[in-house]
This record gives C-alpha cells, sequence and structure tokens, in this order.
C-alpha cells in the first residue's frame, strides 16, 4: 500500500515531508506522473503529488516574468502566455508519449525537475536558463526559497537553477518563478531532403553561424520522415534537415532569403511556410517520430549530448552495433537516438562509443528491468560524483526523495 | 569606509609567514609568488577600495597544475585562500586577508581552442572579458556578458559574480553563457563539470559554481558559448522628462513584443556626468534617457527603431534621436560604459547594484532619492532598464569619513528597499563584504543553510573566500542544534 500525499498548501508539503522524513519513507516525488517511465525504477512506500498545488500567482507580462505553483499544468501557462502574445521560450518537451505516459498534462514542476528543453535552446537556453526563483521543501522539512522574480538576480548561490533538472530527487518545489518572453509572429522553415547525416549537420552549423538568428535546428533520418504526421513531409522518404527562422514577418522574409543564399551549396530548400512550420517543430517537441506505435517492432530511446562536429561520427559508430534512427536536434548536439530493443538498450556499446568522441547519454525508454540493470543516466566521475552525493546529503539527509532515481548513490 | 567588519586575522598563521612563503616557493616556482611588501600591497584591495588588507602572500600561477599544488599546500596547512582575477570586484570579492593566500589567475590567459561549428571555444580564465570577444571577432563571432569593466576584468572573476552587462537582456549573463569548466577544489584536487557540450550529467553543479564567488573552487579554464555578431547595432536615445514616463515606456516596449538587446536608463545627473566626459549627444534638458539598441540588417534596424519610437509616444518624450554612424554609435556606449570613470573624475562615489521588478521603478527612484537626500548626499542612478537591475551611484567626500558612513548607511537602505519591493540586494555584482550582512534582508535562516550547506560540500573547512557572502556570524546556523524533523 502506497501512502499517497497530495498537498494542497506549501505548509501541507512540509507537513507531509516531515512525517514521511521522520519515519525515512522511500518517496516518489511526482507532479503529473507523465515521465514516471524514465529513470531508474525506485521502491516507493510513498508519493507525494503536486497535482494539487496548482495557480499562477504572477504574471507581469511586461516585465517578462511569471510564478505559479508547481503542481500548475504547462498547459494551462502556455495558453495564459498565449494570451499576451507571449511564450516560454525554451520550448519545453513533452516526453509523455514516447515514454508511456499521457500527452498534454504535464506539470511546471515536471518541467523544471527535469528540464527537457526543445529546439530554440539552441539560442535562448534551456528550462535552466529561464528559471529565476523558487520555493521549495528539501528533505529535512526546511521550506526554502531561492532566486526571485527579477531577471538579473547574484544574491547568493543559485539553488533554484541547480534544481533544474535534479529529477525531484533534492527538494519538493512549491512554487516556481520563471522568465516569459514574446512569441515571435512569423514562423518560417528551410528543409533539405536528402542531406546525409554528416552534411545534414554542417548545414545546420552553417546556419547557425550566419546572424540570422536561427531558432531551430534538426536533422531525421529517413526512418523519422515517413513517420512524420506531416504528409508534406512525410513523403519525401528521404532525411530531412530543417531550420527554423522566427521573427517579425519583413524581417522573417530577409532573413529566409539570405539563408537560402548562404546555404546554397546543400540544395534548394522547401520552405513549409507559418502554420506548417508550427506544426513540425510541434511533432519534434512531442517527439511525435519517436513514439511507439501498435506493431512496430520493440525499440528503445536514448538521449545523447555531444560536440555538434561529432555527431555524425557517433552515430555512424553506433549504426555499425545495431540498427537505429535518430532525430538530430540543436545542430547535433543533442541526439535522440531509437535503437532496437536489446537487453542493455545497447548501452554498452553507446558509451564506449561516446568515450572516444566526447559526449554522454541518457535511457529514456526501456523497460522496467533494463532500467534496473544498466545505468539510466551518464555514469559520473568520481569528482563529481562526490560532489553530487554530498549535495543530495545537504538537501535530503535520509535519502527519502525518489531515492536511486537518478543514481543509486542519490 | 569602516561599516563591515572584518574577522580577525589567524596570529598563528601570520606568525608562520616566512616559513608559508618559503614553502609556497618550494610548491610554485619563486617566479611564481610575491612576498615583499611593495609587492602585495598591489594586491591589497579590488574595486571597493576602501576596505584593505594585506595579504599573507600572493601567488600567481600558470598552469592548473600549478594552482592544485597551491591549494592542496594551504589545504594541508589550514590556510586560507582567496581568489583573485583582475581585481575589479565592487562588492569586495577579492578583499584579501591578513592570514590568507591570494591565488591570482591573471596569468592564465591563453585561447586554448575555438569551435565555430559547435560555436564555443575553450579559455584560461585569466583572459579578460574583452580578449575572448578579440580572439574571435575576425570571425564575425563574440561572447555574449560585457560588464563595463569588461576592459579589466577576467573572466575567472565574472564567473565568480555570474557578471552581466548592457546586452543581457537579449544575450544572458554569465551562467547561461557557459558550457563547462576547470575546477581546482580546496584539496587540489582538478574536477571537470560540464564541457564541449550541453547538459552535463547528474545534477547542474555548473549553476552552483558560476556565482558563488570564489567559494567552492578556483576555475582555471572555462569553455563559453560564442555567437555570431548581428549584421549592425544602432542605439536611439529618446529623453524624457520623468523617470516615470521612460519606465512606462520600456514597459510598452517590452510588452509590445520586442526585446531590443539592451535599454540603459540614465537621470539628470548622470546624463550630465556622463555627456561631460563622452560627448555622446546626450540631451542635458531631460530628467531621464533611455538608450535603447537594436540589432539586425539596416532595414531591420530602422523598422524596429520606428515601431518602438512610434510605442513612445504617448509618453511623450522630449527628444529623440537615432545614432547615424558608427561613431556616434560608439560614443553613445563610451558615455554610458565610463559613467562609473566619469562621475570618479567629480565625486567620490559609492556604486550600488540592486535589482526591482521595473513596475514598481518609479516610487523606487523617489525613495532612493529621498534616503540620499536624508543622508545629505546627492545620487545619479544608471541602471539596466530592461531588466530592472538599478546602479545608483552615490556621491560623497571620501576625506571625510564621516561622509563616508553616510553613504553606507545610505546604501545599505537602499538595498533594504529593493528587497522590500520585491527585487534583490545584486543583480550583478556580487554579495562580497559588501552585502554580507544584509542577506538576511533577503534570505530566511533555512535559506542560507540550504546554500551554506553546499558551500560545505564543496569547500568543508571554509577555507575559500571566507568573511565574504554569508553574515559572519551566520555559520553557527549550520551547528545550531535544530530539532529533528518530527511528523505534524
Amino acid at each position: 500500500m502506497v501512502e499517497t500525499f497530495k498537498p494542497t498548501s506549501e505548509s501541507d508539503l512540509q507537513a507531509a515531508v516531515l512525517s514521511l522524513g521522520a519515519r525515512k519513507v522511500a518517496t516518489e516525488i511526482a507532479g503529473a506522473g507523465t515521465k514516471r517511465g524514465i529513470g531508474r525504477p525506485i521502491e516507493r512506500a510513498a508519493v507525494i503529488e503536486t497535482t494539487a498545488l496548482t495557480g499562477i500567482m504572477l504574471y507581469e507580462p511586461t516585465e517578462l516574468v511569471m510564478s505559479a505553483k508547481a503542481g500548475t499544468s504547462l498547459a494551462q501557462i502556455e495558453t495564459t502566455l498565449a494570451q499576451n502574445g507571449q511564450m516560454l521560450a525554451f520550448e519545453p518537451m513533452d516526453l509523455g508519449p514516447a515514454t508511456g505516459g499521457t500527452l498534454g498534462v504535464q506539470t511546471i514542476g515536471g518541467v523544471f525537475a527535469t528540464s527537457f528543453s526543445g529546439a530554440r535552446r539552441i539560442t535562448m537556453g534551456a528550462a535552466r536558463d529561464h528559471i529565476l526563483g523558487v520555493r521549495a521543501v528539501n528533505g529535512r522539512g526546511e521550506i526554502f526559497k531561492s532566486g526571485g522574480r527579477v531577471l538579473k538576480n547574484v544574491t547568493g548561490y543559485d539553488v533554484a537553477r541547480a534544481l533544474a533538472g535534479s529529477w525531484g530527487t533534492l527538494a519538493v518545489m512549491s512554487e516556481v518563478t520563471f522568465k516569459v518572453l514574446p512569441k515571435p509572429p512569423q514562423t518560417e522553415t528551410l528543409v533539405f531532403a536528402g542531406l546525409s547525416d554528416e552534411i545534414g549537420i554542417e548545414a545546420l552549423c552553417a546556419s547557425l553561424g550566419t546572424p540570422f538568428e536561427v531558432s531551430g535546428t534538426a536533422h531525421l533520418t529517413a526512418g523519422l520522415t515517413s513517420r512524420l504526421e506531416l504528409p508534406l513531409l512525410a513523403r519525401e522518404a528521404a532525411t530531412l534537415t530543417a531550420i527554423r527562422i522566427e521573427n517579425f514577418p519583413s524581417s522573417v522574409a530577409y532573413r529566409v532569403d539570405r539563408l537560402r543564399q548562404a546555404l546554397k551549396i546543400y540544395g534548394e530548400p522547401i520552405l513549409l511556410g507559418d502554420e506548417t512550420s508550427r506544426v513540425f517543430w510541434a511533432e519534434l517537441r512531442r517527439l511525435s517520430v519517436l513514439t511507439p506505435m501498435p506493431g512496430d517492432p520493440p525499440s528503445q530511446l536514448w538521449r545523447i549530448s555531444t560536440a555538434p562536429g561529432k555527431a555524425s561520427k557517433v552515430t555512424d559508430a553506433i549504426r555499425r552495433n545495431m540498427a537505429i534512427e535518430a532525430l538530430y536536434d540543436a545542430s547535433g548536439g543533442v541526439i535522440w537516438l531509437e535503437v532496437s530493443a536489446s537487453a542493455d538498450a545497447g548501452a554498452a556499446d553507446i558509451r564506449r562509443i561516446l568515450s572516444t568522441h566526447g559526449g554522454h547519454g541518457t535511457l529514456i525508454r526501456a523497460e522496467r528491468d533494463v532500467r534496473q540493470t544498466i545505468e539510466v543516466f551518464q555514469p559520473m566521475s568520481a569528482a563529481i560524483e562526490r560532489l553530487t552525493t554530498g549535495i543530495k546529503e545537504s538537501f535530503d539527509p535520509a535519502r527519502i526523495f525518489n531515492p536511486g532515481r537518478m543514481y543509486a548513490s542519490v | 569606509m569602516s561599516l563591515i567588519r572584518l574577522p580577525e586575522p589567524d596570529a598563528a598563521i601570520m606568525a608562520r609567514r616566512a616559513q608559508i612563503t618559503a614553502d609556497l616557493i618550494a610548491v610554485a616556482g619563486r617566479d611564481a609568488v610575491i612576498s615583499d611588501e611593495d609587492g602585495r600591497r598591489a594586491f591589497e584591495t579590488d574595486a571597493l577600495t576602501s576596505y584593505r588588507r594585506m595579504p599573507l602572500a600572493v601567488v600567481l600561477p600558470q598552469t592548473t597544475e600549478a594552482v592544485a599544488n597551491v591549494m592542496r599546500y594551504c589545504h594541508t596547512h589550514g590556510i586560507k585562500v582567496i581568489a583573485r582575477g583582475a581585481g575589479t570586484s565592487l562588492a569586495g570579492g577579492a578583499l584579501p586577508a591578513e592570514d590568507a593566500v591570494v591565488i591570482g589567475i591573471s596569468k592564465m590567459n591563453r585561447v586554448l581552442d575555438i569551435d565555430y561549428a559547435g560555436r564555443c571555444m575553450r579559455v584560461e580564465t585569466g583572459i579578460t572579458n574583452v580578449a575572448i570577444t578579440a580572439a574571435v571577432s575576425p570571425e564575425g563571432f563574440f561572447y555574449a556578458p560585457d560588464p563595463s569593466s569588461q576592459l579589466a576584468c577576467t573572466l575567472a572573476g565574472n564567473l565568480g559574480m555570474n557578471s552581466g552587462g548592457a546586452h543581457c537582456l537579449k544575450y544572458g549573463v554569465t551562467t547561461n553563457n557557459v558550457l563547462g569548466v576547470r575546477m581546482v577544489l580546496m584539496t587540489g584536487e582538478i574536477v571537470d563539470i560540464g564541457g564541449s557540450h550541453v547538459d552535463a550529467p547528474g545534477y547542474d553543479l555548473l549553476s552552483l559554481v558560476i556565482g558563488s564567488e570564489g567559494q567552492m573552487g578556483i576555475i582555471t579554464e572555462a569553455t563559453v558559448r560564442i555567437i555570431k555578431a548581428a549584421e549592425g547595432a544602432r542605439p536611439m536615445l529618446l529623453g524624457f522628462d520623468s523617470s516615470e514616463a521612460a519606465g512606462r515606456c520600456v514597459a510598452a516596449i517590452i510588452g509590445s513584443g520586442i526585446i531590443p538587446v539592451a535599454i540603459e536608463f540614465m537621470d539628470r545627473p548622470a546624463i550630465q556626468v556622463c555627456e561631460a566626459y563622452a560627448k555622446a549627444g546626450y540631451p542635458l534638458d531631460v530628467e531621464a534617457l533611455l538608450i535603447i539598441e537594436v540589432e539586425g540588417s539596416e532595414a531591420e534596424i530602422s523598422e524596429r527603431l520606428q515601431q518602438m519610437l512610434d510605442l513612445a509616444k504617448p509618453f511623450r518624450p522630449t527628444s529623440h534621436a537615432i545614432s547615424e554612424s558608427e561613431d556616434q554609435s560608439a560614443r553613445i556606449w563610451k558615455g554610458r560604459k565610463s559613467a562609473f570613470g566619469a562621475l570618479g573624475r567629480i565625486s567620490d562615489y559609492y556604486c550600488m547594484d540592486g535589482t526591482i521588478p521595473l513596475g514598481r521603478l518609479s516610487e523606487t527612484l523617489t525613495a532612493i532619492s529621498q534616503i540620499c537626500t536624508g543622508y545629505g548626499l546627492r545620487v545619479a542612478n544608471i541602471f539596466h532598464a530592461g531588466d530592472g537591475n538599478l546602479h545608483p551611484l552615490i556621491m560623497f567626500d571620501a576625506n571625510d569619513p564621516e561622509s563616508e558612513q553616510r553613504a553606507e548607511k545610505a546604501g545599505a537602505d537602499i538595498l533594504t528597499l529593493c528587497v522590500e519591493v520585491g527585487g534583490c540586494l545584486t543583480g550583478e555584482h556580487g554579495v562580497g563584504i559588501e552585502k554580507r550582512d544584509l542577506m538576511t534582508k533577503q534570505f530566511t535562516p533555512d535559506d542560507l543553510r540550504v546554500q551554506m550547506r553546499i558551500k560545505s560540500v564543496f569547500d568543508p573547512g571554509w577555507l575559500l573566500n571566507p568573511a565574504k557572502v554569508f553574515p559572519l556570524d551566520a555559520r553557527a546556523l549550520l551547528v545550531e542544534a535544530k530539532p529533528l524533523p518530527q511528523a505534524a
């Protein structure tokens, strides 16, 4: 029987943590639970769900800032922002469908705790770059805040930012304050078909070497193209290399024109237009092409970070060991890699290859027993592990929050 | 100034100065160690010059390994260490102590690797801020954070303070522009955090290390992002007859969906001083001046500036001028970036660095003026309006200790006000010794405990950059008997 807490206030949350802490109960920390399938499986005796901590507490469009209770749905936040022509510029990804969870219900706390950022992070930064402040309860039951509601703040250590990507292992956020930005009025996408992975990534890097503020750079292997919901692109049946420009309409027209000239050697691009562009990048944001469909052969999913110049070398080397499809984001700096299912999800080969070329990998989707036996997150160096466990200890000495979700020692 | 208490130096350490110096020479080499009094005097303060302390010794290593060897020695012997870049901290972040060794990284200033395709470069952190951009500007790239001290300040100091600058409204501050660091821990252990790719494994330790004011380790190398520069950039000057109108104009521009690369604000006293110095063409008959810069092609710049002029109309700007040449743009920025120096020509001043929500601008400026008047002092205001980061410059007479104390008190009142209106003590200069004792205005004991425990993870003996960031007695919070968590 799993003890379930659904606090409705910060003091409720604190009471729950104190109760669990006193009894040293291993506790799962969850928002809407859409990413439950990611990470090392944990043996939980209790769960704290933040979904009853809801509400937008502050929104000042002209100050580019919003605060919301951690359990507020991302959908509500994005709707409110859109009403004012604004957005979360880091394009939070929705990994629900690709990992067996639900689409469109993730919470803002879950977004920051896991820090999966979309295509625009290449120029606008990731979730961690947009967090301004948090209120949270640590494993000791202390309510604390860090940061604040202003854009520039170096008062004390940047604990709020460090909670981004900590997977609920340090503290339960009760409220988060973040930077918001204007939504660009127009979007255009240049798509080149049929470039090899190496040349496609070269084109993406070249586009980022122009002054035209490219805000999305993705390359899909041919096997993924055919899974796109957009018929216009799916029928290409070849690799796709996509470059996004977002700006005022006159600037979009000018910049697209200049980019086409700058990238002439890569051929003549298809232009998606505003509406289709938005559909295309939204598909990438929810990893539609990496979401298993009924009848698909079993597969597992990795997320790899490497230097863009190494991306195609990494995938070439992995391809020699197993069948793969790849969605390259961030001009190849981030690779969503689908591998045909195996007992270790290809971890031994993938990590060996990454250690040669530089980079690291996180296993995003695999069966529970696979995630139980291999390291899901990239193994740390001894020095980093010592600091990491020290920080865990400082926040949550009894290790009650998501024990083992990231690493056995955390 | 004298209001900030500094701890009594450890007499036992000071008594061993000769031996420690000899040991440091053995560890780091004679050329790397400065032990004579004249040599050490050059390091006795930073840009908060009212506070001075003669360091025990100064070491200027040339390699990460040499830094590690010195750190290991100091750790073994329980000697405090103060990391130093160029010593430009306005908050006393690099203030030495009589019982501490200063480790300066200014000799480590090489560019190690540039990856244009991956848009990043690896440098030693003793490199000056402006030299990073200089290394990649032939290819049209730049490193974005641009603190006003960028000619002198080092990347190491920028990392320590998480420095910003005028252009961070669009490009972010230091922490948003760094991919990885190589850091030496107090034990002498060398740690790589992050690298040349995004999203390092494990916790985001970079977030903690950047802005930790030299209290977690000494960063000797860093991989920073570089960005292709826009085709062009041009500033516009907008004058207003009240700071309220200027503030509302900024809100209207940002609310319209335009994010200029910079929006700077100056009040009348600041305008007069800067114009006299830089001959930038600032209007002298306005109460508030905005410098707004946009980037892009010529046509884009013209369109965007016209859009903003239209947005400004309801706030009745009393003057407007668009820069017509590169030379004029350079002078407009020179006036802004040399504001501190320009003011220094006419008066001693104390530079503050609080941030406020922009919506509270007008009342805050009024209150700042009242505070300074109350202490019989004048104030000039210069700040980054887009992000609400204020730099009130409180003028005083450094030859009059009493005037100096009043300036310090006015400063503390202003920063307290910033916190009260929803802002913070420091937007980009850091806490240092200057705002250390005000931390309790912004943070609860538990907030401070969370931060201090992290400090203890990196530096359990609290040997690194002591007596900074946290109130002197705050460390007692860590040992104070706290009841064990109880079920409610």
